[in-house]
C-alpha cells in the first residue's frame, strides 16, 4: 500500500516528495485552467471592460486631455494595467468558492499539501491575463496606439506587466482565503479597477489637487505605468527599479500572507 | 478482532460548547458502526477529528491504528472521507473529477484511467460520466462523491450522513452501494440521523447526544433496552392502547381474550416490537427540560405518539 513511501530514507523521500509536490501542483493547474474555460465570461468581462474603457477615454475624454502626446499612445499602457489587474483580482472570487465550498474538505483529507490548491489559480490568472492582455493590446492598435518599440522593449514590458499580474494575483488569493464568501471577495476586483484612476494612467499626476497628486505620484501603479509607457512609447520616464520594487515587494509579502492565511483558515 | 477506528476519551469544544466530552468508540475491522444523533449531537465534529481536518482537545483517535493527530499525512493514506456536502468539482465532468482526485491521491499513472471507469460503472454514472457534474441530480452527485472516496480502495471510509436530502429511490440506490463496499471488507463509519438507515446498514450503533455516546449496541440490543413487544390496540375513536406481552402465541391469546372479554370497541390491533425510534427518544429525549421523554415530541407529531406510553412501560 502507499504506506510504504513513508518508510523510506530521508533524502531520497525529500527528493520524492519535491516531485509528489510537482505532480499535485501540475494536476490543479489542469483544473483551474478547465474551469476557466467552462466559466468564460470572466475573460470575456476581462477583455470587455478595459475595450469599454479604451474607447471611453480615446473617443470621449481623450480629446479634452493634454498630456503633451497623442492621447491613446499616452492611455493604452495605463488600460494595459488595469485590464491585467482586474483580470488578476477576479482569481480572489476562485480561491473563495474553493474555501467556502465542500470541495476543500477533500482536498485536506487527502495526502498532498492543500496549498497546492492556490498556486493553480494563480498559474491559471497568469495564463488568462497573458490571452487577455494580448487580445486589449491588439484592440488598442486598431484604435490608433502606435508603440515604437522594438522586441526587446516589448520582452521587458511583457515582464513587468506579468510581475504586476503575479503581485496583485497573490493579493487576490489573500483576499480570496480570508473573504467569508466568493461575493465579498469579489467587491476586490472593484477597488483594483478604481486604482489606476488616482495614478498617473489617465492623466498627468501634476493636473490633480495637491493631496492626490502625492497619492498619485507615489502609489506603485504609477511608476509601472510610466515605466510600460516609457519602454513602449519613448514618452516621459521610465522608473523600472520603483516599479521592480514595488511589484517584488508586493508579491513576497502577499505569497508569505496567503500561505499563512490559508495554513490559519483551512490547517 | 482488532479495533480499525478506535476513540479513546475524545474532547473537542466550540468556544464554551462542549462538542465531544469524552467519546469512547471502536469499530471492529470490517464491520459498520452508525453514529445516530440528532443535530448538533456532535456526529460531523466526531467524523471530523478522525479524518484529521479538525484537532481535538483532548483524548486519542486512532484509524488503523495510526494516532491521527500526532502521524496525520499516514492516516491520510488508510481512510477516506464522504462529507455532508458533495466534495465535488462542478466545473469539472463525473471523469474529470475522478481523475484529478486519482491523481492527488498518488495512484499509479496508468491506473487512473481504468479505475475511474470501473467506478463510474460500478455505480451506475457511465453515461453521464462526460457530462458536467453541475448537470447532476443529487443522487448522482452522492455516488459520484463516493466513488472518488474509494478510487484508493481505502481500508476505512467515513461517511457523513450520506443520504440526506436524497429522494427515497435515491437513498435506496445508494444503500446498495454502500452494502457492496462493506462486503469488500471496507470498516465504514457512517453518520445519521436517520434511524432506519442505521438500522439498514449497521453492524452497531452508537447513540450520540451532546458529545457523549449514551448507548452502544446492535439494533436489537438497543430495542430490547427500550422493552419488549406489545400489542397495540386502535379504538374506534381513534385512542391507541397498548399491552406489553413477551410476544409468544400463548400471551397474545390471552390478551386478545381479556380484550374480547371486555368488549372494548376495537378497530383494529397489531402486534408491535419496539423501533429505533422508540429507542432514540427514550434515550436523547430525556434531555427535553421539564418534560416527558416521549410526551415533548410527541406533541408536535402524531406520528411519534404511539411511542409515549412505551416508554413507560420500559422504565
Amino acid at each position: 500500500m502507499t504506506a510504504t513511501t513513508i518508510d523510506r530514507p530521508a533524502v531520497s523521500g525529500a527528493v520524492a516528495g519535491a516531485a509528489t509536490a510537482a505532480r499535485d501542483t501540475w494536476a490543479l493547474i489542469g483544473r483551474t485552467l478547465r474551469r476557466s474555460l467552462r466559466t468564460p465570461d470572466t475573460l470575456i468581462m476581462g477583455i470587455a471592460l478595459p475595450v469599454m474603457i479604451m474607447a471611453m477615454f480615446v473617443y470621449v475624454f481623450g480629446g479634452a486631455i493634454d498630456t503633451g502626446m497623442q492621447y491613446v499612445d499616452y492611455v493604452v499602457p495605463g488600460i494595459v494595467l488595469l485590464c491585467a489587474g482586474y483580470g488578476a483580482s477576479t482569481t480572489a472570487v476562485g480561491v473563495a468558492t474553493d474555501m467556502t465550498g465542500g470541495l476543500m474538505n477533500r482536498f485536506r483529507s487527502l495526502p498532498m499539501r492543500p496549498a497546492a490548491v492556490l498556486t493553480g489559480h494563480v498559474v491559471e490568472s497568469m495564463v488568462r491575463n497573458v490571452v487577455s492582455t494580448v487580445l486589449v493590446v491588439g484592440v488598442a492598435l486598431a484604435a490608433g496606439f502606435r508603440p515604437t518599440a522594438g522586441l526587446g522593449g516589448w520582452l521587458a514590458v511583457a515582464g513587468v506587466v506579468a510581475l504586476y499580474v503575479l503581485a496583485l494575483t497573490w493579493v487576490a488569493v489573500c483576499i480570496g482565503v480570508v473573504a467569508s464568501t466568493p461575493e465579498a471577495a469579489s467587491g476586490f476586483s472593484f477597488v483594483i479597477m478604481f486604482v489606476p484612476y488616482v495614478s498617473s494612467a489617465f492623466v498627468q499626476p501634476e493636473t490633480m489637487p495637491r493631496v492626490l497628486e502625492l497619492v498619485a505620484r507615489y502609489q506603485p501603479v504609477t511608476p509601472v505605468t510610466d515605466t510600460v509607457r516609457a519602454w513602449l512609447t519613448g514618452a516621459g520616464e521610465a522608473q523600472p527599479w520603483v516599479a521592480l520594487a514595488w511589484c517584488a515587494g508586493v508579491f513576497l509579502v502577499a505569497r508569505v500572507g496567503a500561505v499563512v492565511l490559508f495554513r490559519r483558515r483551512a490547517g | 478482532m482488532a479495533a480499525m477506528i478506535e476513540t479513546r476519551g475524545l474532547r473537542k469544544s466550540v468556544g464554551p460548547t462542549r462538542v465531544l466530552d469524552g467519546v469512547d468508540l471502536a469499530v471492529p475491522e470490517g464491520s459498520v458502526l452508525a453514529l445516530l444523533g440528532p443535530n448538533g449531537a456532535g456526529k460531523t465534529t466526531m467524523v471530523n477529528v478522525l479524518a484529521t481536518l479538525l484537532r481535538p482537545d483532548g483524548g486519542q483517535a486512532l484509524v488503523g491504528g495510526v494516532d491521527v493527530v500526532r502521524q496525520p499525512e499516514r492516516a491520510r493514506t488508510l481512510f477516506s472521507l464522504t462529507g455532508q456536502y458533495a466534495a465535488l468539482d462542478e466545473l469539472l465532468t463525473g471523469r474529470e473529477n475522478l481523475v484529478l482526485m486519482a491523481r492527488l491521491a498518488h495512484l499509479p499513472r496508468a491506473a487512473v484511467g481504468p479505475r475511474a471507469a470501473e467506478l463510474l460503472d460500478a455505480f451506475d454514472l457511465t453515461d453521464a460520466a462526460d457530462r458536467l457534474v453541475r448537470t447532476y441530480s443529487g443522487g448522482m452527485r452522492r455516488r459520484l462523491d463516493l466513488a472518488v472516496s474509494l478510487l484508493t480502495r481505502p481500508r476505512v471510509i467515513f461517511l457523513d450522513e450520506p443520504t440526506t436530502g436524497l429522494d427515497p429511490r435515491s437513498r435506496a440506490d445508494l444503500w446498495e452501494v454502500i452494502r457492496g463496499v462493506v462486503r469488500e471488507g471496507t470498516t465504514v463509519l457512517l453518520t445519521t440521523q436517520y434511524l432506519e438507515e442505521a438500522d439498514a446498514l449497521a453492524d452497531r450503533i452508537a447513540v450520540l447526544d451532546r458529545g457523549s455516546v449514551v448507548a452502544e449496541g446492535t439494533a436489537a440490543e438497543l430495542k430490547r433496552r427500550v422493552g419488549s413487544a406489545h400489542l397495540e390496540l386502535e379504538l374506534v375513536d381513534g385512542r391507541v392502547e397498548r399491552l406489553a406481552t413477551d410476544g409468544s402465541v400463548g400471551d397474545a391469546r390471552r390478551l386478545l381474550a381479556l380484550v374480547e372479554a371486555e368488549d372494548r370497541p376495537v378497530a383494529h390491533w397489531r402486534l408491535a416490537t419496539p423501533t429505533l425510534d422508540d429507542v432514540f427518544l427514550t434515550l436523547t429525549g430525556a434531555h427535553v427540560p421539564g418534560a416527558e421523554p416521549g410526551a415533548a415530541r410527541a406533541s408536535d407529531d402524531p406520528g411519534r405518539r404511539a411511542s409515549a406510553p412505551l416508554q413507560e412501560v420500559a422504565r
